[in-house]
């Protein structure tokens, strides 16, 4: 009672808690429901763990890149399918097997081997005339700013497997 | 900062005045439990209101993974709940208010309708309640359906041949309600889902303006 300063009136007392009291309540229900909807940020990324066999022996394998199609299964949600994956496959000059994916750089279209017949040689995207040399690099000046992606791969028993395509990691 | 903001704002369009309208009026003593205790009967319209609130947020999130499909609804109700987080919290939420509504709603009825309150000039308002009664009822009916369930659907093969036994009009008011004479199915589903998440609830917040507006125009009905 001494110090006016320092003293909570009844009314200040009964605002503070009720609206502490209401921010409760409402946190108590608004809580749950926003942590539901911000759920598919928080998921853990499932590693796609297994490269799947793309039906492609590695000696059918040349250095002229081939598109290879294969399917992987793929849960999203309560909908399980499966889905296409391509990706073009070919032996560069040291004999390695290369395998990149069809997604351009730029926004995502589907990228061919001489899809032009102006740029023989090269990975060319009709979207936007986004092109890449033959190692998946982006040729300079076109709209793509990094190289393609490069599938996970592994041999087996002479047969090719594709896993998760993967930015590079050299600028 | 919100002070400064709050201040721009009210700078330019005076807002004191409309919160004033809203919520600066004073509570009668014959209605604050304060003064009598009894008068907490007068909080069931607020409550089911806040029940209403929570339905309609709960909905709104559940609606981010459900689909209105025969193939997916019970299996996108099933991932929901079993692997969303909170999932079982904010459905249960929505099913249980679901019940709890109901409740609130006829307390609320019970107490308009012992106090008298209904009385002139307030039959208009009872009018408008009696239509929030049924629209409600429609909610929980339509919103049964959408698990797709056993239950569910049994439930809403009983509720269609009820309307089919309405005199007269009763085969076509079933057919307009499942979207088939005969079969309780996709089309019934998505009708359904329809009626629950856009039809009702619109109809639902322009009764509950309307029932609100009445109430501030005519005030609470005096002590007994």
């Amino acid at each position: 009672m001494s110090d006016k300063n320092n003293q909570v009136s009844r009314r200040q007392f009964l605002n503070y808690s009720l609206t502490g009291l209401g921010g409760f309540m409402a946190a108590g229900m608004l809580v749950p429901m926003l942590r539901f909807a911000v759920d598919p940020v928080l998921q853990q990324k499932s590693a796609m763990g297994d490269l799947a066999n793309v039906g492609l022996s590695v000696d059918d394998i040349t250095e002229e890149p081939q598109r290879v199609d294969w399917e992987v299964e793929q849960v999203d949600g309560w909908y399980e399918s499966n889905v296409n994956r391509t990706a073009w496959v070919f032996k560069d000059e040291n004999g390695d097997i290369q395998a990149f994916s069809p997604e351009c750089k730029h926004l995502g279209c589907f990228v061919s081997w001489e899809g032009s017949e102006d740029y023989p040689n090269e990975f060319f995207c009709p979207c936007h005339d986004g092109r890449y040399y033959k190692d998946g690099t982006n040729v300079p000046h076109t709209p793509p700013l990094s190289p393609l992606d490069v599938y996970e791969h592994k041999v087996d028993n002479g047969i090719l497997y594709l896993g998760e395509p993967k930015p590079r990691e050299e600028a | 900062m919100i002070q400064k903001l709050y201040d721009w704002i009210d700078e330019r369009i005076d807002v004191a005045p409309i919160w004033r309208d809203i919520a600066d009026h004073e509570v009668p003593e014959h209605v604050n439990p304060a003064y009598h205790f009894s008068a907490f009967v007068y909080c069931f319209g607020g409550l089911t209101f806040f029940v209403v609130v929570i339905q309609v947020l709960s909905g709104m999130f559940l609606t981010m993974y459900y689909v209105p499909d025969i193939e997916n609804a019970w299996k996108s109700v099933y991932y929901l709940q079993s692997q969303v987080a909170h999932g079982q919290i904010v459905r249960g939420m929505h099913h249980w208010g679901a019940s709890v509504v109901i409740v609130m709603l006829l307390l609320h009825t019970m107490r308009v309708f012992f106090q008298g309150a209904y009385k002139k000039p307030r039959e208009l308002n009872w009018m408008v309640g009696v239509l929030i009664f049924f629209v409600m009822l429609g909610l929980g009916f339509t919103g049964y359906l959408l698990p797709w369930d056993n239950k569910a659907y049994f439930a809403t093969q009983v509720g269609l041949d009820i309307a089919n036994q309405v005199p007269f009009i009763g085969p076509e008011l079933k057919t307009l309600l499942a979207g088939d004479p005969k079969i309780v199915g996709a089309q019934t589903l998505t009708r359904f889902f329809a009626i629950h998440v856009f039809f009702l609830p619109g109809a639902l917040f322009a009764l509950l303006a309307v029932h609100f507006i009445l109430i501030r125009r005519q005030g609470i009905a005096g002590p007994l």
